[in-house]
């Protein structure tokens, strides 16, 4: 691009490399090298006792809990989000902006206050709390109470990917599929989702990423006990404060890498299907 | 044709499917979020103005909000900067190792914030990789307020850049061009063309930096060193008050903070909106 552009409309060569180099530093000290450290620590002591951290019951608990978080709150979040989007992407009705201000709330909220609010709706001082407590329900403090805080937190990732995508496509290919006389579920399996799966695809790998690495949310609901209701960022934050430092880290590295794949995923996507990706 | 709609509230639209997609929505909306956020405004409610007022009002709580509320703003700011550099750079220059970059600047967004907060603090604390230069100057990253700021600062990045990324990339370059052909020079019409454009969009991303800033835990809390009146910020002050089962002074707080934010969130609305209509004429 720049190379066309006449030399008064861009910058003169030292600039443009001054500024290229400001860039460059500000993510390699910000953003790299974190990303290096996770690494460098979680293998300092070598391959042996990285392997050893996982070769054990509390971190086996946590991998299965946060694969279990998730598996729950990501399929609901993607059957919210895809029905969401339908509604709002392909019909006009009144108060939309307002639906869709609502949905991106969970984003504006802190995580803390994500989790405190259901610690204050199913504490036992409230009524729905003490019905759960004389039924023997245990929410808050357990599985089922991280479960919802994912689900909160992670709430917009798929709707909101979906949502400017489905709105830009259209409705005249799916009208077209009703005139010739599919039924709203072929026309939505044949016409629609080939449109929008790859949008789909990210928005889940999005949404998964921040189901299993959330944190604030989960730490006010989850109570902390130990191979019980530890998901790997609570464990390595119990961890790293016991300064096993080595084990914090490559508990950390194995989110770290899955993020980094979505990431990988992303940018090769993006490549292919550009205008069926939006960023963040 | 008898199936016209003749409800004001929706247009006719031949698709299936509305009545389900957005009973379910909201059903879903209502369930996961706006039920349990109504809670804590019913827990504030138990108390009195005046309770509320001398739980919002003390030392601790002030303190709090002044050193979340400023570096927050802090944090936006250094990232309007930065981020408009490296959104430019991206646009506007190919190197090697441009897409790299590119996809880096997602990873604060999809990154646990509770390993970023580990990784900073090993790296900016005294005896670590960047920590140890500024050890050597006298400053103390890590355990201080300016360890916060780092982190905000992490966090918020993607949020500038990611919104004024495609404000660029829209821009004609036509009004660069015009610009030239009157006489500017470079820095005026980058100063008075190209930055206006931009401003909408920056204040977007400064305010969705601002607002994730604030209501950080994770990334913070390992690099604060969480001293009262000094480190605090206000999502640790609301966990420790949960944990001594004071869940009026908890809700207090969060729903002082929650106001707080829309509050700001809101005056940015409105500055869009002034800037958009003076931009107009």
């Amino acid at each position: 691009m720049s190379a066309h552009r006449l030399t008064q409309i861009t910058e003169t060569n030292w600039i443009k490399w001054l500024l290229i180099i400001i860039a460059v530093v500000f993510l390699g000290l910000l953003i790299v090298l974190p990303l290096i450290i996770v690494f460098t620590q979680a293998f300092a002591k070598g391959l042996s006792v990285f392997l050893n951290t996982f070769n054990n019951t509390d971190a086996i608990a946590a991998i299965k809990l946060t694969l279990l978080v998730a598996a729950i709150a990501v399929p609901l979040n993607i059957l919210f989000g895809i029905l969401a989007s339908w509604a709002i992407a392909k019909f006009d009705f009144r108060g939309k902006q307002l639906l869709i201000t609502l949905i991106e709330l969970p984003f504006a909220v802190s995580p803390v206050i994500s989790g405190l609010i259901y610690v204050l709706l199913l504490n036992t001082h409230t009524i729905f709390g003490q019905w759960l407590a004389a039924h023997h329900l245990q929410i808050i403090y357990a599985v089922p109470g991280l479960v919802i805080a994912t689900i909160f937190v992670t709430f917009p990732f798929v709707a909101r990917e979906l949502i400017p995508l489905m709105q830009e496509q259209g409705t005249e290919q799916e009208e077209a599929a009703v005139l010739l006389g599919a039924s709203g579920w072929q026309t939505f399996w044949y016409v629609t989702l080939p449109n929008i799966k790859w949008g789909l695809l990210y928005g889940t790998l999005l949404c998964n990423a921040r189901a299993m690495g959330e944190f604030g949310a989960v730490s006010v609901v989850s109570g902390h006990i130990q191979g019980l209701t530890n998901t790997i960022p609570l464990y390595v934050e119990s961890l790293y404060n016991e300064y096993n430092f080595v084990a914090a880290f490559a508990m950390a590295s194995i989110l770290t890498l899955l993020v980094l794949l979505t990431l990988l995923f992303k940018t090769l996507l993006e490549h292919k299907y550009s205008r069926e990706i939006v960023s963040i | 044709m008898e199936k016209i709609s003749y409800c004001k509230f929706k247009k006719y639209s031949l698709l299936p499917g509305f009545k389900l997609t957005l009973g379910f929505t909201i059903f879903y909306l209502f369930l996961i979020v706006l039920i349990p956020l109504t809670q804590l405004f019913f827990n504030v409610a138990t108390l009195s103005l005046h309770q509320f007022w001398l739980i919002v009002t003390s030392p601790r709580v002030i303190h709090s909000f002044q050193l979340s509320f400023g570096l927050a703003c802090l944090a936006a700011i250094i990232n309007a900067f930065f981020g408009l550099i490296i959104a430019w750079v991206l646009v506007r220059y190919h190197f090697p190792g441009r897409k790299l970059i590119d996809a880096l600047i997602d990873l604060p967004f999809a990154l646990p914030t509770s390993i970023a907060g580990i990784a900073l603090t090993i790296l900016y604390a005294p005896q670590g990789w960047i920590g140890s230069y500024f050890t050597l100057l006298g400053l103390k990253i890590a355990f201080t307020p300016l360890g916060i700021l780092i982190a905000l600062i992490f966090v918020g990045l993607p949020f500038i850049v990611r919104t004024v990324q495609p404000a660029l990339e829209d821009m004609d370059a036509e009004w660069e061009e015009a610009a030239v052909c009157l006489g500017a020079s470079r820095w005026q019409t980058f100063t008075q063309v190209i930055f206006p454009m931009l401003a909408p969009a920056l204040l977007t991303g400064f305010a969705m930096a601002f607002a994730r800033a604030l209501g950080e835990y994770g990334a913070v809390i390992f690099i604060a060193g969480n001293i009262p009146n000094v480190s605090e910020i206000v999502p640790l002050l609301i966990i420790s008050k949960l944990e001594q089962f004071d869940y009026a002074g908890a809700s207090a707080i969060a729903v002082a903070m929650l106001l707080a934010s829309f509050l700001i969130l809101l005056m940015i609305n409105i500055l869009q909106k002034w800037n958009y209509n003076k931009m107009e004429k």
